[in-house]
């Protein structure tokens, strides 16, 4: 019988090329191993990388539309220390921070796994810390930029999209930002308190929260690093 | 002799995760209001969508009205009858159809079609509808508001949506924008409970080629919709800031009004690229649930397996990729290069092909079927026919240098109706039937169905099949009156109002059909577990509409896909797939 033949043929794994379909295709999970909120992050992160994406076309769109020129950043993004103007320097510190930040995030993801609470805490605190030095600079350097009369909506060096997607774009990101350092001080505060040893369910989805649930913010944190990259480059590179 | 075997162990693997906790709400609010529990808020999720469709319908009843009796009707006058245009198409792309197949039919069926006691993250899952929800208040909103809603059209392009002059461009504008973004906020958050669902909480033995075509389905759309939406969100971003801070994304250096417009170097074509590239994809999250949907009702209500399930997977799969790359062919009109439209001519016509396979496949599971013309029957053979027809005017306006001439023509409307709008809306109406002894555990009423099937199916037909035929004489889409023009004969205007008679008794037949579902619901007959003989595992619950955890103390193995109908040598002409094979022992051999 033909369809009973299906149901047994499928508990031995091929070798090669087909076991590997085979167990992607098998039952109960595609992902052998994931949780679910890590599964669901990689593709809230495929749809957010989307949104980025289209962001950035949008920009090189306008840039290449608009007729007037457009500012150069080196001298837009400079900053003056004793007289003499530094270009991209706030950049390059904001960036040394959020990528060192991402170097205490993956560290709290290790402790993490090995349970430890009190360097796990340590490690999420001062990412997060990290992450709200980054926005602080961030608003030091929009409010530098609107003291010189940028605008969304105008810009005295060239070109007036310069300022309408400079402050769309970094402001997406650091909105992504500023949510990952809220979720970061959150749960360091469950690691402080113990909730994930304790089992201690959350305030609104009822769940048990586990030690896994940092990789998870990892993730995110990883990839707000990462769509900060591509910001970088191109916006203050080009 | 054969019997069942009971050793479970040999047929399916170990479960490989523990069992889900589920949340059971005391309260009244809890349990009925904020309700985690998938099938409640489907329930939620349809009932607003069907709400709000009600809403656009009325609306194509007074679009029709003005466009069969002009200047009949002193309420419309050309900014209102845009107005009614634009709302019309919004709300019934995406505040209907897509929350209905998706966040109605995707809540309900995937938990318990794959085996799983709920959504994989309720609270986000209770969330996501009320995002939703508000979503739908706030679009409801702008027909209250000064100026009253955007009468830019669906498409909503700039310059023209947000300068003055076009109807709704002080408030009405604003509040689409927000709703659209709103509403993708909560679809995501919606979309992926259904993605994780489907890939990492299925039941032991649910491999994924044994899953209901319905499954495959909603997973795809669903996808499609987690890379589609963001663009359209991104647009919408963009243009809430040309509209509230002046930026210049979309609009050019312009003339309004006799005036300089304070906007310049921007770029309305961004836009046109950034919607359709959603709104392409669009289309395939609305078609795709109702291609899974309809194989299964097709599959079930002819008592035949699927033809070719593994080529309705793939077919499914591979339209969903081509889909993302044909957006343009929805801007042959706007002057692009000749090899742009050569290029997307050309993919266009490549998505024929599985849609084509899809098409072979249903009717060959029909063939030599043993069909009962069960109400969801006569709804997938009304889709069959709508999406046939359809899609061949598809090929029309696939082509660039057909199109060209047939660009904002009434051939386009009755060619994205027929497609994506009356062939969706048959499988929802068929599915809703299939599925409503389970969700209410009560019968619809017989008579009422079929009258509501009959004229719905033959009143759509008189409806969109002249519409071609106007549009191929040159008669344009989204235009208040077209009397007195020279190039059209009278008769146009007497299609016109016949098309407008249909679709006042079409649209009267939705209220029978509204009447029927909630009547039915308290007074309808008794129906049993699964009275289709369906071998899902929807239809194998132990209680009748299922209790909150969807099955009983043990989750369902599933050792079989979903269509062993008609197996040759097996009494019953269904085999469930939860039923365990049947072994030959030695001793019966010898």
């Amino acid at each position: 019988m033909s369809t009973d033949a299906m149901a047994v043929d499928s508990l031995e794994l091929k070798p090669g090329v087909a076991g590997f379909v085979d167990d992607w295709g098998s039952d109960q999970r595609a992902f052998k191993g994931v949780p679910w909120g890590k599964a669901m992050m990689w593709i809230f992160l495929v749809s957010d990388t989307f949104i980025f994406g289209c962001f950035l076309a949008s920009y090189m769109t306008v840039r290449m539309s608009t007729l007037e020129p457009w500012p150069v950043p080196s001298e837009v993004f400079a900053l003056s220390f004793g007289g003499a103007p530094i270009p991209l320097i706030l950049i390059a510190i904001m960036t040394f921070v959020l990528i060192t930040s991402s170097g205490t995030m993956a560290l709290a993801v290790n402790y993490g796994y090995r349970k430890n609470k009190w360097v796990t805490f340590w490690l999420l605190f001062a990412t997060a810390v990290l992450g709200a030095t980054f926005v602080g600079m961030q608003m030091f350097e929009w409010s530098k930029l609107i003291s010189e009369g940028i605008r969304p909506w105008e810009n005295p060096f060239g070109a007036r999209q310069f300022g309408s997607v400079f402050f769309m774009v970094t402001g997406f990101h650091g909105v992504h930002v500023s949510v990952g350092v809220l979720f970061l001080f959150l749960t360091s505060r469950k690691v402080f308190r113990g909730d994930y040893d304790t089992g201690r369910r959350g305030f609104f989805t009822w769940q048990k929260g586990r030690y896994e649930i940092i990789e998870t913010l990892g993730l995110y944190w990883h990839f707000v690093d990462l769509v900060w990259v591509f910001i970088f480059a191109f916006f203050y590179l080009w | 002799m054969e019997h069942i075997a009971h050793d479970e162990t040999s047929f399916v693997r170990p479960a490989e995760v523990g069992e889900m906790e589920l949340y059971h709400a005391k309260t009244w609010l809890g349990k009925y209001v904020f309700s985690q529990d998938a099938k409640t808020i489907a329930i939620q999720y349809a009932a607003t969508a069907i709400a709000i469709g009600m809403v656009a319908l009325v609306l194509s009843w007074v679009m029709r009205l003005q466009l069969g009796f002009p200047d009949a009707f002193d309420f419309i006058d050309p900014s209102s009858y845009l107005q009614f245009v634009t709302m019309h198409g919004m709300i019934m792309v995406i505040y209907l159809l897509t929350a209905l197949l998706l966040g109605g039919f995707g809540n309900y069926l995937i938990p318990l079609m794959v085996g799983a006691r709920d959504m994989v993250f309720p609270w986000l899952n209770m969330i996501s509808f009320w995002v939703y929800f508000t979503a739908v208040v706030l679009l409801a909103a702008s027909f209250f508001v000064g100026g009253g809603s955007t009468g830019a059209g669906w498409t909503l392009y700039p310059p023209q949506a947000i300068l003055p002059g076009t109807p709704g461009s002080e408030t009405g504008i604003l509040l689409m924008l927000a709703s659209l973004a709103v509403f993708i906020i909560g679809f995501t958050m919606g979309g992926l409970n259904y993605v994780v669902t489907i890939l990492q909480a299925r039941t032991r033995g649910m491999t994924l080629m044994r899953m209901p075509l319905t499954v495959w389905g909603i997973f795809v759309a669903t996808v499609l919709a987690l890379f589609a939406f963001p663009a359209l969100f991104v647009s919408a971003i963009m243009m809430s800031l040309d509209v509230l801070l002046g930026t210049s994304f979309f609009m050019p250096a312009i003339m309004t009004m006799g005036n300089e417009a304070d906007h310049v170097g921007g770029n309305p074509l961004l836009f046109q690229h950034l919607f359709w590239f959603f709104g392409h994809p669009e289309v395939y999250i609305v078609a795709l649930p109702a291609f899974g949907i309809v194989s299964d009702l097709i599959s079930i209500h002819a008592r035949n397996n699927i033809f070719g399930y593994r080529m309705m997977v793939w077919a499914i799969i591979a339209i969903a990729f081509l889909s993302f790359i044909v957006w343009a062919h929805h801007m042959y009109t706007v002057g692009m290069n000749p090899y742009f439209g050569f290029f997307f001519a050309t993919t266009t016509l490549i998505i024929a092909v599985p849609t084509a396979l899809k098409v072979y496949n249903w009717v060959l599971t029909l063939w030599q079927g043993n069909i009962h013309l069960t109400i969801p029957m006569l709804f997938s053979i009304a889709f069959l026919l709508f999406f046939i027809n359809g899609g061949m005017t598809g090929l029309f306006l696939g082509n660039a240098s057909v199109s060209m001439p047939l660009s904002d023509t009434l051939f386009v409307v009755a060619h994205f109706h027929m497609v994506m709008a009356v062939a969706p809306v048959m499988v929802v109406c068929g599915a809703i039937y299939h599925w409503y002894p389970k969700i209410t555990g009560r019968w619809y009423h017989e008579g009422m169905a079929r009258f509501h099937f009959w004229v719905t199916f033959v009143g759509s037909y008189l409806v969109f099949l002249p519409m071609h035929y106007l549009g191929i004489m040159g008669v344009p889409r989204r235009y208040f009156e077209i009397t007195g023009t020279s190039f059209l004969p009278d008769s146009a205007q007497t299609v016109n109002a016949s098309i407008t008679i249909a679709a006042l008794v079409v649209g009267f037949a939705q209220l029978v059909f509204i009447y029927n579902l909630i009547f039915s619901a308290m007074k309808g007959k008794k129906a049993p577990g699964n009275p289709w003989n369906a071998t899902s595992l929807e239809w194998q619950t132990e209680h009748t509409p299922p209790q909150h955890g969807n099955f009983g103390k043990e989750l369902p193995c599933v050792y079989r896909w979903a269509y062993d109908f008609s197996v040759p040598g097996v009494e019953d002409d269904f085999i469930p797939q939860n039923v365990p094979p049947r072994t030959t022992t030695p001793e019966a051999a010898s």
